[in-house]
């Protein structure tokens, strides 16, 4: 399995990060090492198998739709890096 | 008189009760010795002493003991990927540095409402992904054992800090072996649950369709009293399981009350788990493990569960691209550090590229491929499906058999920077624990012998969805006649 560098750096940018060069040499020669590795589950024909969704034995329930009291919207804030007026606060969106 | 801290936790509770030792004794105790020990294992991030001493002398005042709280007066430790108000949560990463959590994970609350009394928070891999305990941003932790080995992971924290008899118990979280190899690293008793049966609410989450909270101790009695308590359905975590089903859990009351023998109790032992490559002593303490539990009455069968190779390469599909999507939120927008940057766009990028370490930012890489356009179907579909086939192994197999047995691990605790810069050799270090993980059943890990260089080997059993009894009481029975599990290390 080989990766290309564009290909690195495409999966690196839907993933948000930022990347130094040396990081993305790195990943591209590790994963081409896992993706060799897993490359493995193409051995099995899995035509006819249903795949997982979960794993849950008992049933999930869905809880009545009632309102309830939220987290403190002040608690919520005081771990944010920037915030004014009761919000996050970011750097501009739009130009 | 034994210091207090050489108790187990069925012994602090009745010491408690019977007023032999106060909880403020207890845990200036536990206090001290984490004072003196931790600074050579680095099994906590957060010791909280005034809070512990305080909840100590509280819990004295109180007076009446009832069956309310069982656990009243007594510290445990929590692995710093679950949330307790009032102390920091870091989840071993840097990119949530200085977060306080605002809530306390629902597992976490049902022990502190029975009474215990939170002591610190454990070492774990970033964002629990590893197994050794060397991924943490805060250094590793080290295996009370032998220090100049890894404690396994990514519960390592939690495990050395039982193992070195800092606390009775500590909370940990499996979503591929990370409370079962480290429980078996460190030679303590590590349990996870069904998947859904112990809440999550208030777990930091890793993989979704895999994590569960499970719990370290010295052995499956003191397991037992922790995991009765958490488990349960909670109404504030989506995938617990249905109330009508928490209602037939049959509980290990059986663990601490009977102790007969295992007469009745057929053990299959899958051929795939003994596999050429794994430390000689592994396969055969093991081995004699399983022929003890014979001994013990069990009739053991020879299982195969054949899709057994394949589910490293499935679970390194599944868990990453899972964490790719549960990691999106770590941003620089609402907690830890932000990446100073004129847009937001450079935000997340340079936030999320400085504070993620290494092995995160190789799984959210891994993972964000195997859910990319091209090669969803691939990969992750494929895998999905190899799951589901992983998932019918253990089904035929529990046709036949109440309980599988097998290694929880290939080696005992390797060596810090044995697999440096190789992801895929430590990834090999789960093969054992990944299956199960997979089918969301539960598994247990207890020490059951020592290799050469007195190591601890661990045992894992495997059972059906919700039978953890059938775990513990196997587990229980078998530390009755041996003494493994009350071995410790000298430090």
């Amino acid at each position: 399995m080989s990766l290309s560098q564009q290909e690195v750096e495409h999966i690196a940018k839907l993933a948000r990060l930022e990347l130094t060069e040396e990081q993305k040499a790195r990943y591209r020669k590790q994963l081409e090492a896992i993706l060799d590795h897993v490359a493995k589950l193409q051995e099995l024909d899995t035509k006819d198998v249903p795949p997982t969704a979960s794993v849950s034995a008992g049933q999930m329930p869905l809880r009545t739709d009632e309102p309830r009291p939220s987290l403190v919207r002040g608690n919520l804030l005081k771990n944010a890096p920037k915030q004014d007026d009761g919000q996050f606060q970011i750097p501009p969106v739009f130009e | 008189m034994t210091a207090l801290t050489e108790l187990s936790l069925k012994e602090m509770q009745l010491g408690l009760r019977a007023g032999r030792f106060s909880s403020r004794e207890l845990v200036e105790a536990t206090l001290e010795r984490i004072g003196q020990i931790d600074p050579s294992l680095h099994a906590f991030l957060h010791v909280a002493s005034e809070t512990a001493l305080e909840q100590a002398d509280e819990a004295d005042g109180r007076q009446t003991v009832d069956d309310e709280t069982p656990l009243a007066g007594i510290p445990i430790a929590i692995k710093d990927v679950l949330t307790v108000e009032g102390m920091p949560a870091t989840a071993g990463s840097k990119i949530i540095e200085g977060f306080m959590p605002p809530y306390t994970a629902t597992a976490v609350r049902k022990l502190q409402e029975a009474g215990a009394i939170v002591i610190g928070k454990t070492n774990t891999d970033e964002f629990a992904m590893g197994s050794s305990t060397e991924n943490s941003a805060y250094g590793m932790t080290h295996n009370p054992w032998d220090t100049s080995r890894v404690p396994g992971g990514s519960s390592g924290g939690s495990a050395a800090a039982v193992a070195a008899r800092l606390v009775p118990v500590a909370l940990g979280t499996d979503t591929g072996g990370s409370v079962r190899q480290p429980a078996s690293f460190c030679g303590v008793t590590g349990l996870k649950p069904t998947y859904g049966r112990v809440s999550r609410y208030g777990l930091i989450a890793f993989g979704s369709s895999l994590d569960c909270v499970g719990v370290l101790g010295r052995d499956a009695e003191d397991v037992s009293v922790i995991f009765k308590i958490m488990a349960g359905h909670d109404p504030l975590d989506a995938t617990s399981a249905d109330p009508s089903n928490t209602a037939s859990f049959r509980f290990a009351r059986s663990a601490s009350a009977q102790g007969d023998e295992l007469r009745g109790t057929k053990i299959g032992v899958p051929q795939e788990y003994f596999i050429e490559g794994m430390q000689a002593e592994v396969q055969e303490k093991t081995r004699a493990a399983i022929r003890q539990l014979e001994f013990l009455g069990a009739e053991v069968h020879e299982i195969s569960l054949p899709h057994t190779e394949y589910a490293l390469p499935v679970y390194y599909i599944i868990a990453p691209a899972e964490a790719s999507a549960n990691l999106a939120r770590f941003d620089g927008v609402r907690y830890g550090p932000r990446a100073e940057a004129d847009s937001l766009w450079d935000v997340f990028f340079e936030t999320r590229g400085e504070k993620f370490g290494s092995e995160v930012l190789r799984r959210i890489m891994l993972g964000t491929y195997a859910l990319s356009a091209g090669y969803y179907d691939a990969y992750y579909g494929q895998a999905q499906k190899v799951r589901t086939l992983i998932k019918q192994d253990f089904e035929k197999a529990f046709e036949q058999v109440d309980v599988i047995a097998c290694p929880s691990a290939p080696t005992t605790a390797f060596e810090i920077g044995a697999h440096k810069g190789d992801p895929l050799a430590m990834y090999l270090e789960d093969v054992f624990t990944l299956p199960a993980s997979l089918a969301g059943v539960p598994g247990i890990s207890f020490p059951v012998g020592f290799d050469e260089k007195g190591l601890p080997v661990g045992l894992q059993l495997i059972a059906p969805h919700f039978r953890e009894d059938t775990l513990l009481r196997a587990a229980h029975i078998y530390q009755q006649a041996t003494d493994w599990h009350e071995q410790r290390p000298e430090i």
